[in-house]
């Protein structure tokens, strides 16, 4: 690892993107607003904006099974950013992209992070995007991070984006965006847990623009302690296409939970469907693992850890 | 091994008390297979409940291997050595199937000693190990994975609640061979079930009906059976498929 990493960053690191030592591929870290380092390859090319903060990623048509890696940390108290970081993928090509933000704050002051993520998605492009949110340290300054997602797929392209905020982010206001022309595909798996006095929004507005687009937004999510999560999705189909949303939410202790399932056809050809439940953990379930010798709370731990796999 | 000493179980409902089990006494030593079968509603179910901790009787005492167990629950008697397979199975979202045998293992299971309990009770079990316990699989299919945790366990006492329903397909046969292996695998233990299935009767050491809340009849199955033959606390197979529908 870079000589820039110190020992929090890099356990940081490790929570938000596996990373133990440089990753293969291209990569870019950002630590307390700097770049502590940066690799392009022959098929990737990361250069920083001019004006702005943040980088674009660019990602040669047919480039395939190259990965990238553009972890986010914050150590300081007090630091607050907005970076915008733009992908363009080519056409064909086939990648993974791993992001992920994590915030050690120690102080009193708040620590944010406003990523602005843009991905352009070329034609029949197929990409994988992970990104994981990772707060932690004692401090009464609270840990802020507001993803913002905007996702632009050309025909045939297919995206599936994982997105994970299990542990210690105090606020979180998502919002993703998507527009898809035809046959594209679009797959969102969100895992949410908020505990304390944390509140978690996550908006997801995807329009299937293009005859034969598909998307599917899959949330599970657990709310514990006195924490507020809303899960606001709409799907709008404007050609004949599918879209599938689904909200599974357990609730704990004095959580709350607000799911708002929107649909909106503008085609007689869209097929849209949204289910959403949210419901404390089943009695029975915890029964059944309480008699294979579990006691209450390691089965609740099981429960959940399964449910937010 | 086990014993209920008066055991009663009463349900507050509109204008008073309903007695679910009233002054149940049993004892069930080392090395049987009891069958406890009886008419619905009669409290079997109430009966495995109060034996695995799920509920607790509002009057009597429980003992196990001599100890009193009446206050202990249901993860401290499943750690003495009590097992207890439901009679509806409960579906996990996210979790699998090898998760649950290792958890009821209390171990680390390898791939092919989780298989090993799968295929005992007839599922192929590389279909299976990686499989959710959600919706995706069908009551048959929960009901032997259940059964199998139970054998993964490997305790003294198991306590089955209609073991056989919703196995249609697979053949009584297979269940009792299982009941059989458990019985040889597990030196001194003792096996009750609950069941109103006539083959799985005619495999018991000893019965006992529960009727209206109380013990009615207990005793070995040569003279017990023969007087509930016909009756719906004997069911043939093909009766009850046909209760069924």
């Amino acid at each position: 690892m870079t000589e820039m990493i110190d020992q929090i960053q890099k356990r940081i690191l490790e929570e938000v993107a596996d990373l133990h030592a440089v990753p293969e591929g291209a990569y870019n870290i950002r630590a307390n607003g700097e770049s502590a380092g940066r690799r392009s390859t022959a098929n990737i090319e990361i250069t920083s904006k001019t004006g702005a903060s943040g980088i674009d990623i660019r990602i040669k048509p047919g480039t395939k099974n190259e990965s990238v890696h553009i972890p986010v940390v914050l150590s300081e108290t007090g630091l607050k950013e907005t970076v915008y970081n733009d992908f363009f993928i080519g056409e064909d090509s086939d990648v993974v992209i791993v992001a992920g933000c994590g915030i050690h704050n120690c102080g009193s002051q708040d620590s944010q992070h406003d990523g602005i993520h843009r991905f352009y998605v070329g034609k029949n492009a197929k990409v994988r995007y992970v990104e994981k949110h990772y707060g932690e340290g004692d401090g009464a300054g609270r840990r802020i991070l507001n993803p913002g997602t905007e996702v632009y797929m050309e025909a045939g392209s297919s995206m599936e984006m994982e997105m994970v905020q299990i542990k210690g982010v105090d606020s979180t206001d998502r919002v993703t965006t998507a527009e898809l022309a035809e046959d594209a595909r679009l797959v969102v798996k969100e895992r949410l847990m908020t505990h304390g006095s944390q509140s978690a929004v996550s908006v997801y507005k995807v329009s299937l623009n293009g005859a034969g687009a598909s998307a599917d937004v899959v949330s599970r999510s657990v709310a514990r302690d006195d924490s507020f999560q809303k899960f606001d999705a709409c799907l709008t189909g404007n050609a004949p296409c599918h879209g599938h949303t689904e909200c599974d939410s357990i609730i704990m202790d004095r959580g709350r939970i607000l799911a708002v399932p929107q649909l909106e056809a503008n085609d007689t050809g869209a097929e849209l469907i949204h289910e959403a439940a949210i419901g404390k953990i089943a009695g029975e379930q915890l029964v059944k693992l309480m008699t294979l010798g579990l006691t209450e709370a390691e089965a609740e731990a099981q429960i959940i850890n399964g449910f937010l796999k | 091994m086990l014993e209920l000493k008066n055991i009663s179980y009463e349900v507050d409902d509109e204008g008073g008390h309903v007695g679910i089990l009233k002054d149940v006494s049993l004892a069930l030593p080392s090395d049987r297979f009891v069958v406890i079968t009886g008419p619905n509603g009669g409290g079997k179910s109430t009966l495995a409940k109060v034996i695995a901790g799920v509920k607790k009787p509002t009057g009597g005492q429980i003992l196990f291997d001599g100890q009193d167990i009446t206050g202990l629950n249901i993860t401290e008697r499943a750690r003495l050595g009590i097992s207890y397979a439901l009679q509806q199975p409960v579906r996990f979202k996210g979790i699998r199937v090898i998760d649950l045998l290792r958890i009821a293992a209390g171990q680390e299971l390898t791939a092919a000693q989780s298989c090993e309990y799968l295929s005992r009770v007839g599922l192929c079990a590389r279909d299976y190990i990686h499989r959710e316990v959600n919706a995706s699989l069908s009551g048959g299919e929960l009901k032997r994975i259940e059964i199998a945790t139970i054998l993964a366990r490997g305790t003294r006492l198991s306590v089955f609640d209609e073991p056989e329903a919703g196995i249609d397909l697979w053949s009584f046969q297979s269940l009792i061979r299982v009941f059989e292996d458990m019985r040889k695998s597990i030196a001194g233990s003792t096996i009750l079930v609950i069941s109103h299935q006539e083959r799985i009767l005619s495999i018991a050491d000893e019965i006992i009906v529960v009727a209206d809340g109380r013990i009615t009849r207990q005793g070995p199955r040569e003279e017990v059976l023969p007087e509930l033959i016909g009756t719906p606390s004997a069911m043939a197979g093909c009766e009850m498929l046909q209760e069924r529908g």
